[in-house]
């Protein structure tokens, strides 16, 4: 029995948050398609794949926050699972390529031709057909996660060793990638795609379909990880994140809480990589790299960890800058920036622009009982 | 040209001298030491004469024949006067003698003695015969390790006779050697002979042995066979062990390295709790430090080339200690208690100090020369080991025992202690506990960049260095426990040694992942690391 009224469902800033989201699905579109091209409000096509993958970058951030503002997990791997989920989509359009490759084998991708490869591994099989490769998507990230998480969270591996022994995990896999003899395309990945589902690749129709989608994808992310969050079982997340022996000393099995919110983290994970990858057109080992992971954490420290809309937005907000300055006069000095903003942030800014928005918004409202926001302000989980 | 390519040339040689001289030595062995008979053949101007002197001279064991030879080959070697003499045509020329090498009495008319192709062949021969009687021991063994190579039997009373003058104890293990591989594989020998000479090649003990001991033909009566299947037996258990020995000397090499790049942040995450992910950009910095040093060391003062290092080694940990204090005082005593995002602040700075090394040093790779005394190697029985990696492990352990002499018997050392046990008594012991924090940093920091000089050695100096030890530097500290340094020597070691012998059945990458997998399930079996830190506090 919740004694406090059940904060909505979405709340303000969570209507606000898919409203934007619905208008940038729609508006999109139109100003693409409509739009004379020389017009101010002309949105070229390069642009909509630009958005669409910050989106997938926003459903990551989304990701993370779920686990590391909510549980305390702060995973330096999250990367990994992004990657994986883009592997099994990028193993789907190697398949749809058939003899249009330089090669012109019908079954086998050019790399396993150019290794002198006469057979299909036998984990390739089946990711000619959509549906298994839309599964895969789902199981290779949550499985990896599902038997990496029942080990740490069973032997009560946390904070700090947790951290380290997930970027332990993603620099093996880092390494694994790179081999040739893995059957993933080594160094270079997997790219020259030709196809999805038919439908031309390149074509500004399919693109602005899967930025639609990546739109999908994230509005329906966030609504499930609200869903999570303000549930029972978000409860009991939350009181894990801040007294784990408590948790566990009242009856519950904090563990598998942790491995429930971590599977799904995965999930979202990799269904940000599956629609990444189409977007971006090529995945290799480095989306495994330890950097990669940390560089996640960071968009969602400056959203504000914790609040979910935060996550999505400082991830746009984050890639937004790095385009802009990596592309221009700017660019040896980004590295100086994102290495700025890491400190400011954890120095200054400690909860990130939503979390201290929300403490604004609490100030103002001091005789307001009823706080609308009850989880947006995470102790720190240490 | 390589070592084997001459020892095989040498060999050749050898062998087509050994036969020419076989029927000249029989004849001529009863008067070796004299040459004087061989010097007035030289005279006649005869081919065929000119070839049975070079044969005397090679079996003559005089120490003048290989100046003889050499003259001869030269063009040098004259003759003249009455009765015809040998001379030998010194500098500006002056006939010298050439028994003594004294400028000669007298100095009548001379001319070269002739030589021909098959002259040229037989001085060759002679040369190859000669080495085996050099008076450079280096030479002698060398002609012995290559007769022993080519098993030519007519190089077999050669040897002999050479064998009964030596006395060097490693050529004559050398040539004994070589004439029981000579003799394996010899028709017409008792077996016991050949089982003495399997048992003697057998002890040598190396791949050559081996490869001479399967040489044992099938003829050879059963209990020949049987003392050299044994041998062979024994040899590659031999073989294998030393194998093992190399692996592990190895794997020790990786381990101190290991040890270096880890050891400061055991100060830094074990003794204050602190995810100083910016640890490995020390470690770069000390080694951007060295490359500094050597640079002003080469355009000022060139012969303090061979100090570089040792001067390198104060300044590296005086200055990468100032930048760990500067980032302590800056930015981590606001994050004290929060591991997390300590983690994301040292994160940015690790970028930051990445970006200002490739801003100034630019972003390739910058050349750090090694002194001459860490170059070179040497074997101890079949382990080859680098001085440059011998220097390396002796300096990671004096790190290590300085390190441990200072946190148990300094009263810094003693007031670190006392912080990191409970900060707050040590605060009203009367304790600075912020000083000590900057100071306890200052000191990881400083090791770092201490461990950055060596490192400097065998890793690419860029800006990239640090980042290649940041993962297993941690891996190292929390395998061996948090909070112990005897816990990080031990983990530092077990990794690059576990490391080294994996990567022979699984090659350099599938070990490292293997090895990856298994700390990952090592932390899950043990969650504090190998030496936990025993204690009440269950969780921070």
């Amino acid at each position: 029995m919740s004694m406090t009224r059940q904060p909505a469902l979405l709340g303000t800033s969570g209507l606000i948050f898919l409203a934007v989201l619905f208008v940038a699905a729609v508006l999109v579109p139109v100003l693409n398609l409509y739009a004379a091209p020389d017009s101010a409000v002309h949105v070229p096509t390069y642009v909509v794949s630009l958005l669409g993958k910050y989106l997938t970058y926003a459903l990551l951030a989304l990701s993370v926050d779920l686990i590391w503002g909510y549980v305390g997990i702060l995973s330096l791997g999250q990367g990994a699972f992004f990657a994986l989920g883009g592997y099994a989509m990028g193993m789907y359009l190697m398949r749809q390529i058939g003899t249009r490759g330089v090669y012109g084998d019908p079954v086998l991708p050019d790399f396993m031709v150019f290794l002198n490869w006469k057979e299909l591994p036998w984990f390739w099989y089946g990711f000619d057909m959509f549906p298994f490769a839309a599964l895969m998507v789902l199981l290779a990230p949550g499985l990896l996660a599902l038997v990496f998480g029942w080990f740490a969270f069973r032997s009560r591996v946390t904070g700090v060793y947790l951290s380290i022994i997930t970027q332990a995990m993603t620099f093996a896999l880092l390494l694994a990638f790179f081999r040739n003899d893995m059957g993933f395309g080594g160094n270079n990945g997997l790219t020259d795609f030709k196809d999805i589902l038919g439908f031309n690749i390149q074509a500004d129709g399919t693109r602005l379909t899967l930025f639609v989608l990546s739109a999908l994808a994230l509005g329906l992310g966030y609504i499930l990880c609200r869903f999570l969050v303000r549930s029972h079982f978000g409860k009991v997340l939350v009181a894990v994140r801040d007294a784990e022996t408590r948790v566990r000393f009242t009856g519950y099995r904090a563990e598998n809480y942790k491995l429930v919110a971590f599977v799904v983290s995965a999930m979202l994970a990799g269904i940000a990589g599956a629609l990444y990858v189409p977007q971006v057109g090529i995945i290799n080992p480095s989306e495994f790299s330890p950097a990669n992971s940390i560089e996640i954490i960071v968009w969602v420290a400056v959203g504000g960890r914790g609040t979910l809309v935060g996550a999505a937005l400082g991830a746009v907000l984050v890639n937004y800058a790095k385009t802009y300055f990596t592309s221009g006069m700017l660019a040896p000095y980004w590295l100086f920036m994102l290495g700025g903003l890491f400190v400011a942030v954890t120095l200054f800014l400690p909860k990130g622009i939503v979390g201290t928005y929300y403490d604004w918004r609490e100030k103002r409202r001091q005789h307001d009982d009823i706080p609308d926001e009850p989880l947006a302000t995470p102790r720190p989980a240490e | 040209m390589t070592s084997s390519a001459r020892l095989f040339r040498l060999a050749r040689v050898l062998c087509s001298a050994l036969a020419l001289l076989l029927a000249a030595a029989l004849v001529q062995r009863a008067e070796a030491q004299d040459i004087s008979a061989a010097l007035s053949q030289l005279t006649t101007n005869k081919y065929d004469d000119t070839e049975a002197a070079l044969g005397a001279l090679a079996l003559s064991g005089s120490p003048a024949a290989a100046g003889i030879v050499s003259a001869l080959a030269d063009g040098k070697l004259v003759f003249g006067g009455l009765p015809p003499r040998v001379f030998i045509e010194g500098p500006g020329g002056a006939l010298l003698d050439p028994l003594t090498m004294q400028p000669a009495a007298d100095a009548p008319a001379v001319k070269p003695v002739r030589v021909n192709n098959r002259v040229r062949r037989a001085i060759e021969a002679a040369n190859g015969a000669l080495s085996l009687v050099s008076p450079d021991a280096g030479k002698r063994r060398e002609a012995a390790l290559a007769v022993g190579r080519s098993r030519d039997e007519a190089a077999l009373p050669a040897l002999e006779m050479a064998l009964a003058k030596e006395s060097d104890p490693k050529v004559k293990s050398a040539m004994n050697l070589a004439r029981a591989s000579i003799l394996i594989a010899k028709e017409g020998i008792t077996p016991a002979e050949r089982i003495a000479a399997v048992e003697l090649v057998g002890a040598e003990g190396n791949q050559d042995a081996l490869a001479i001991l399967r040489s044992v033909p099938e003829s050879a009566a059963p209990e020949v066979k049987q003392a050299a299947a044994v041998a062979i037996e024994g040899i590659e258990r031999n073989l294998a062990m030393w194998g093992m020995a190399q692996n592990v000397w190895y794997g020790l090499s990786l381990g101190s390295v290991l040890l270096l790049a880890a050891i400061g942040l055991a100060i830094t995450f074990g003794v204050m709790g602190v995810i100083n992910m910016a640890h490995g950009e020390m470690v770069m910095l000390g080694a951007y430090t060295t490359f500094v040093v050597q640079e002003v060391i080469r355009t000022s003062y060139p012969g303090l080339f061979d100090a570089s290092l040792l001067i390198a080694i104060p300044l590296a940990f005086l200055f990468t200690g100032l930048i760990g204090v500067l980032i302590e005082r800056t930015v981590i005593r606001f994050l004290y208690g929060r591991a997390l995002e300590t983690l994301l602040a040292t994160w940015g700075i690790s970028l930051i100090l990445q970006q200002a090394i490739r801003t100034i040093f630019g972003p390739t790779n910058r050349e750090v020369g090694a002194p001459s005394w860490m170059s070179g190697s040497f074997e101890i029985g079949h382990l080859s080991i680098t001085s440059g990696r011998l220097w390396i492990i002796v300096f990671a352990l004096l790190v290590f025992f300085a390190l441990l002499a200072t946190l148990r018997l300094t009263r810094i050392g003693l007031e670190m202690r006392a912080v990191t046990q409970n900060r707050r008594m040590a605060a009203s012991m009367g304790i600075r506990t912020n000083w000590v924090d900057a100071m306890t940093f200052g000191l990881g920091s400083g090791i770092a960049g201490i461990a950055g000089v060596a490192l400097s050695q065998i890793d690419n100096v860029s800006p990239n260095l640090g980042q290649s030890y940041i993962i297993d530097s941690f891996l190292v500290v929390v395998f061996g426990g948090v909070g112990n340094l005897w816990g990080t020597l031990v983990g530092a070691m077990t990794l690059g040694v576990a490391n080294k012998l994996l990567e022979p059945y699984a090659g350099a990458v599938l070990g490292k992942i293997a090895l990856l997998v298994i700390v990952i399930l090592f932390i899950q079996k043990r969650p504090r690391g190998l030496f936990a830190l025993k204690g009440r506090s269950i969780e921070t």
